[in-house]
């Protein structure tokens, strides 16, 4: 009796089992189908002209059969560092703040607000950086303002929602006893912030700057808005700068033939990037938890 | 260090202590001995963890807690507004319940709290590492693992590693905090043996569930009930000749 019962409550949670594998399987399949198609539209060209034309060539004339893409990866990843440099201090101290050192009730009005943060649409942070921050960059520092680091300054600030509400949860699961652990021995707030809570929080952390990351590497329009989108080097921050992103959406409207297809491998090259970027994060953050035990 | 052994180290006055409308200790009086064991037993919630928490002022951690009175430590009120409370805490250490070794190295933990009061020195650091895992019988076991995660160690050695990381920084009072209750008998035994030792060179305040234990390793004891010290005095009087009715109700087992 019993053990028929057991059987009817295995086959059910086999069914569920089953059931949920396949919702599962087909979000993978999703990424899987995505993937496919890219590479399959990308890579043809990349080989019929080679890696190294896409990689190492500084000309993007598609009119004239040149694809370098050398200009686009470097801007992708100024401007991704730049949105870094920016961001993730501004967002670590925000966090910090707001889960150490501010009053619950300060803390529980301005989480939400920082929230909405993420809520804003990405042409809106275009457009604020278009009307205020290009014409001050070049009035305060030269340029035509559109840039590299009016670009950076914009990611910066569209990264912070992620940045701090991951920082601020993961701060939150530390453990209080080892503030207490900390504080009884005379430890001040920030000596235990700073030796005990962000250690035991690295992890998580790291994970949030990971993933602001891919937002900062991954955006378009705010970007195409400020950027200046010139498909040179920069020369310097101040200089107009063009990311693989906004490659791909300024000229796919009315690319045809190998040019479309050379938009593809900059969408192969920009997927490629972002593997590489997140397993370097991902690595670099199991190794610091492994040495984090260390001295 | 040449205090005299039964010297009064702490004095409490009229200690009274509220957490927002609610008071948790009701004017309590009070005098540990130097270098003794004072073990504080009672029913759950009677405030003994409390007033355990406003001799080193943890409280002050907690939003809307407020204390009344005086709690003198070395010529001191610990209350004045002149108390270096980093000091006050350096000096009066505090053991917890569940051990809480940082995620940090073993030799990290022991450190911790002379890097927090600004020592860096390297050899000095080792030495004291040496010296504070000495005292709690952990070298030997550890000396090879000094680097590894402190979150690796059992139950027993992290609570060991949490009062070498005390004693590290010298304290002169150690506050433990039901320091047994995560652990099995046999370590729990261990733990009272290490408390005897270190009874030579410290105060020892313990806040215990245990009545045994109490009886096993303290010099004295006091009684708390709802936030009243019902009485206090010599563990082997307490224990045997009770002088107010609660405390002996509590002690034969009848309430609590």
């Amino acid at each position: 009796m019993s053990s028929n019962g057991t059987n009817k409550l295995e086959k059910s949670d086999r069914l569920i089992k089953l059931s949920l594998l396949m919702i599962a399987l087909s979000a993978v399949s999703v990424l899987a189908i995505i993937t496919i198609f890219i590479f399959e539209q990308g890579l043809p060209i990349m080989f019929r002209y080679g890696l190294k034309h896409f990689l190492l060539g500084q000309d993007w004339y598609p009119s004239e059969k040149s694809f370098g893409l050398l200009p686009m990866i470097i801007g992708s990843l100024m401007v991704t560092f730049g949105a870094l440099i920016i961001g993730v201090p501004l967002g670590l101290a925000s966090a910090i703040f707001l889960t150490e050192f501010s009053s619950r009730r300060l803390a529980g009005f301005l989480k939400p607000v920082i929230e909405l943060l993420a809520g804003i649409p990405s042409v809106v942070y275009g457009f604020i950086g278009l009307m205020f921050l290009v014409p001050f960059i070049r009035e305060r520092f030269g340029g035509p303002g559109l840039s590299v680091l009016a670009a950076s300054v914009i990611l910066g600030i569209m990264i912070l929602p992620t940045v701090i509400s991951i920082t601020i949860d993961s701060i939150r699961a530390v453990p209080d006893s080892y503030r207490e652990g900390s504080m009884a021995l005379g430890a001040t707030k920030w000596q235990t912030v700073r030796m005990v809570v962000l250690p035991a929080a690295r992890s998580g952390i790291i994970a949030g700057i990971i993933l602001g990351m891919g937002r900062a590497i991954g955006e378009t329009m705010a970007v195409i808005m400020v950027a200046g989108n010139a498909a040179d080097i920069p020369g310097s921050v101040l200089a107009p700068v063009r990311t693989l992103t906004s490659n791909i959406a300024l000229e796919m409207a009315y690319a045809s033939g190998e040019h479309r297809e050379a938009l593809f491998a900059t969408g192969v090259i920009l997927f490629i990037i972002i593997m590489i970027l997140n397993t370097v994060a991902n690595m670099s953050s199991a190794k610091q938890r492994k040495k984090g035990s260390g001295r | 260090m040449s205090r005299q052994a039964a010297e009064n180290i702490i004095v409490i006055k009229n200690l009274n202590f509220y957490y927002g409308q609610f008071q948790a200790l009701k004017n309590i009086n009070l005098e540990i001995k130097a270098r003794r064991i004072t073990a504080l037993i009672g029913p759950s919630g009677c405030g003994k963890s409390t007033f355990l928490r406003t001799l080193n002022r943890m409280n002050d951690l907690i939003e809307g807690a407020r204390a009344e009175g005086e709690i003198w430590f070395d010529g001191k009120n610990i209350f004045s507004p002149e108390t270096d409370l980093l000091e006050l805490r350096r000096r009066v250490g505090m053991v917890f319940q569940r051990p809480n070794p940082f995620p940090l190295s073993i030799a990290d933990n022991v450190t911790y709290g002379l890097r927090v009061h600004g020592h860096f020195d390297r050899l000095f650091l080792e030495e004291r590492l040496y010296w504070s895992l000495k005292a709690v019988n952990l070298w030997d076991e550890l000396k090879d693992r000094l680097n590894e995660s402190a979150l690796n160690l059992t139950g027993e050695q992290q609570q060991r590693l949490c009062i070498a990381r005390l004693l590290a920084v010298q304290p002169e009072v150690v506050l433990m905090d039901e320091p047994c209750s995560a652990l099995d008998p046999v370590a729990t035994a261990r733990i009272e043996d290490l408390m005897r030792e270190l009874r030579e060179n410290y105060t020892i305040i313990i806040v215990t569930h245990n009545m045994q234990q109490a009886a096993r390793v303290s010099d004295y004891t006091g009684y708390f009930l709802l936030g009243e010290l019902v009485e206090f005095g010599d563990t082997n009087q307490i224990f045997t000749s009770p002088r107010d009715k609660r405390t002996e109700d509590y002690i034969t087992g009848r309430f609590g």
